[in-house]
C-alpha cells in the first residue's frame, strides 16, 4: 500500500488488507489443517479438497476472526467441521461400528511383552491401527500427540466439555495401543 | 491419592495438564508406590514411542502452490490506484459481456457465412438434378435428335415455350429432353451429347432479363449458367470447362 490516493476502492484496500492479514496468520498453519484432515479423511485427495474448503471458508469468515486468538486452533476448528460435513455426505467410508466414545476409560496395563509390541510398532503399523479408529479417536489423538495442543484448546476445537477429552484421550490412546498388539500377532488384553 | 485415581490421572499427568496440587500428590504416591511407579515408566515410553513414530502429514507442495494461488484475490486487488482506477468493479463483468458478444457475432456471422446463397443452393440442385437423370437412367422423356420433335413434346407440360436449338453443327447434338422439378417448378431439361459427355441443360423463366454468364465446378462437374429474355439456363455436364462454356456461347448465338 503505497498510495493513498482519493480516489481509493475502501473495499479494495479492505479486501486486499484482508488478504494479507489471512497470508501472514492463517496460512502458516496449512500443514496443521492437512495433517487432521488427511487422518480424517484417510486419504489425500479428499484432504486437499477438505482443506481447500476450509480455507475459503477462513477467508470468508475471516472478519470474525479476533486478533490475538490462536489461528491455528480457529482453522482447526473449521476443518473438523468440514470433515464432519463430509463424512455427513459420505457415510459409507465411515466405520459404522458404534462406539461408545467416551465411556469410562478402565485402567489399561500391559504385560512386558505388550509392552515391547506397541513400543516396537513402526508408523506404517501405527497408522494402520489409526485408521481403524473411529473419528472422534484419530481427532484427538492428532489434536493432541502431533498438535501438542492443550486440553483446553481442545475441548473447544471438538466442541465438549474438559472432562470429555481426559477420558475420550485417554480411551483413544487405549484402542491404538490394543491395536498396535493385536496387529503385531499377539492378543491384546 | 490412591492407586485407582493415580491410574485415572496417568494421561493427565503425562500431558502435563493436572492442576498443581493434584500433580503433587500425583507425584508423591509415585514416589511411595512401586507398582504404579513402574506402571507409570511403561506408560510413558508407551506413549513417547507412538507419538514419535506418529506420521505428520505435511501438505505437498503442489497443492500448496494450488491453494495459494486460489486463495489470493484478483490482480487488481493487489496491483496500484491507478491501475485499481482503469479497472472499476464492473470492468470485468463488462470485458466478459463484450467477449460474449465478439463471440455471437463471430459465431453468427460464420453461420451466415456457411449457409450457401440462394443461387449456390439452385446450383446444387441443378448438378444433382443432372447426376440422378445419369443414374437413373432417366435421361430423356422423348428422344429425338430433331428440335422440330422435341419443341412440341413440352408444350402443355410447361406453362412457358423453351427455345429448342440444335448444335450438331458445332458438335454438341440434341439427344431428347425431358420434364424436371427444379427451384420449386417443373423446368425444361434438354439433353446434348458431346462425344460420350452428357450435358443437361435445364431452363426456366426467370425475373431477371439477363446475366452474363457464370461459370463453376461443384463435386466434379462443370456447370455454366446465365440468364437470357427472361429466362434462366443452367448447363451441367463432366465436359471440360472449356468446352461447356463453348457450349452455352454457341446456344445464346
Amino acid at each position: 500500500m503505497s498510495h493513498h490516493g482519493w480516489n481509493n476502492r475502501p473495499d479494495d484496500e479492505v479486501r486486499k488488507d484482508k488478504y494479507e492479514s489471512f497470508e501472514t496468520t492463517v496460512l502458516p498453519y496449512l500443514n496443521s489443517a492437512y495433517n487432521l484432515a488427511r487422518w480424517l479423511t484417510r486419504n489425500e485427495h479428499d484432504a486437499e479438497d477438505i482443506v481447500q474448503e476450509a480455507f475459503l471458508r477462513a477467508l470468508r469468515s475471516f472478519d470474525t476472526f479476533t486478533v490475538g486468538r490462536d489461528a491455528r486452533a480457529w482453522l482447526l476448528t473449521i476443518v473438523r467441521n468440514s470433515c464432519r460435513t463430509w463424512h455427513r455426505q459420505n457415510r459409507s467410508h465411515e466405520t459404522t461400528v458404534e462406539w461408545d466414545v467416551d465411556s469410562q476409560p478402565t485402567s489399561a496395563t500391559w504385560s512386558d511383552p505388550e509392552a515391547m509390541l506397541i513400543k516396537n510398532a513402526d508408523s506404517h503399523l501405527i497408522g494402520q491401527a489409526m485408521e481403524q479408529l473411529p473419528i472422534e479417536y484419530r481427532e484427538i489423538l492428532v489434536l493432541r500427540e502431533l498438535e501438542e495442543l492443550s486440553y483446553k484448546e481442545i475441548a473447544q476445537i471438538v466442541g465438549v466439555p474438559l472432562g470429555t477429552v481426559m477420558s475420550r484421550l485417554s480411551r483413544a490412546r487405549k484402542e491404538l495401543y490394543i491395536r498396535l498388539c493385536q496387529q503385531t500377532g499377539e492378543m491384546g488384553r | 491419592m490412591s492407586c485407582q485415581k493415580v491410574s485415572e490421572f496417568l494421561d493427565a499427568y503425562v500431558d502435563k495438564e493436572l492442576d498443581v496440587i493434584s500433580s503433587l500428590e500425583f507425584e508423591r504416591h509415585l514416589a511411595e508406590c512401586v507398582a504404579c511407579r513402574a506402571k507409570y515408566d511403561q506408560y510413558r515410553q508407551i506413549q513417547d514411542s507412538t507419538k514419535s513414530r506418529l506420521r505428520y502429514f505435511r501438505a505437498p507442495e503442489e497443492f500448496e502452490q494450488r491453494l495459494r494461488a486460489h486463495l489470493r484475490p484478483p490482480e487488481r486487488y493487489q496491483s496500484s490506484n491507478i491501475r485499481r482506477e482503469w479497472f472499476p468493479k464492473w470492468r470485468p463483468w463488462a470485458m466478459a459481456a463484450g467477449v460474449v458478444a465478439v463471440l455471437l457475432f463471430t459465431a453468427l456471422l460464420l453461420q451466415i457465412a456457411r449457409r450457401p446463397s440462394p443461387s449456390d443452393m439452385l446450383a446444387q440442385q441443378v448438378v444433382s438434378s443432372h447426376i440422378r437423370s445419369l443414374l437413373a437412367n432417366h435421361l430423356s422423356d422423348v428422344v429425338s435428335s430433331d428440335q422440330h420433335t422435341v419443341k412440341p413434346w413440352f408444350s402443355g407440360k410447361l406453362d412457358f415455350a423453351p427455345a429448342v436449338k440444335d448444335l450438331s453443327s458445332q458438335g454438341f447434338p440434341l439427344a431428347g429432353g425431358r420434364l424436371d422439378y427444379l427451384d420449386n417448378r417443373p423446368v425444361a431439361a434438354l439433353v446434348y451429347k458431346r462425344r460420350q459427355h452428357t450435358i443437361n441443360l435445364f431452363l426456366w423463366p426467370s425475373p431477371i432479363l439477363d446475366s452474363g454468364p457464370r461459370t463453376l465446378t461443384i463435386r466434379g462437374y462443370n456447370v455454366v449458367h446465365w440468364t437470357h429474355s427472361h429466362m434462366a439456363y443452367w448447363a451441367v455436364s463432366d465436359v471440360n470447362a472449356p468446352e461447356l462454356n463453348q457450349f452455352a456461347h454457341d446456344l445464346q448465338d
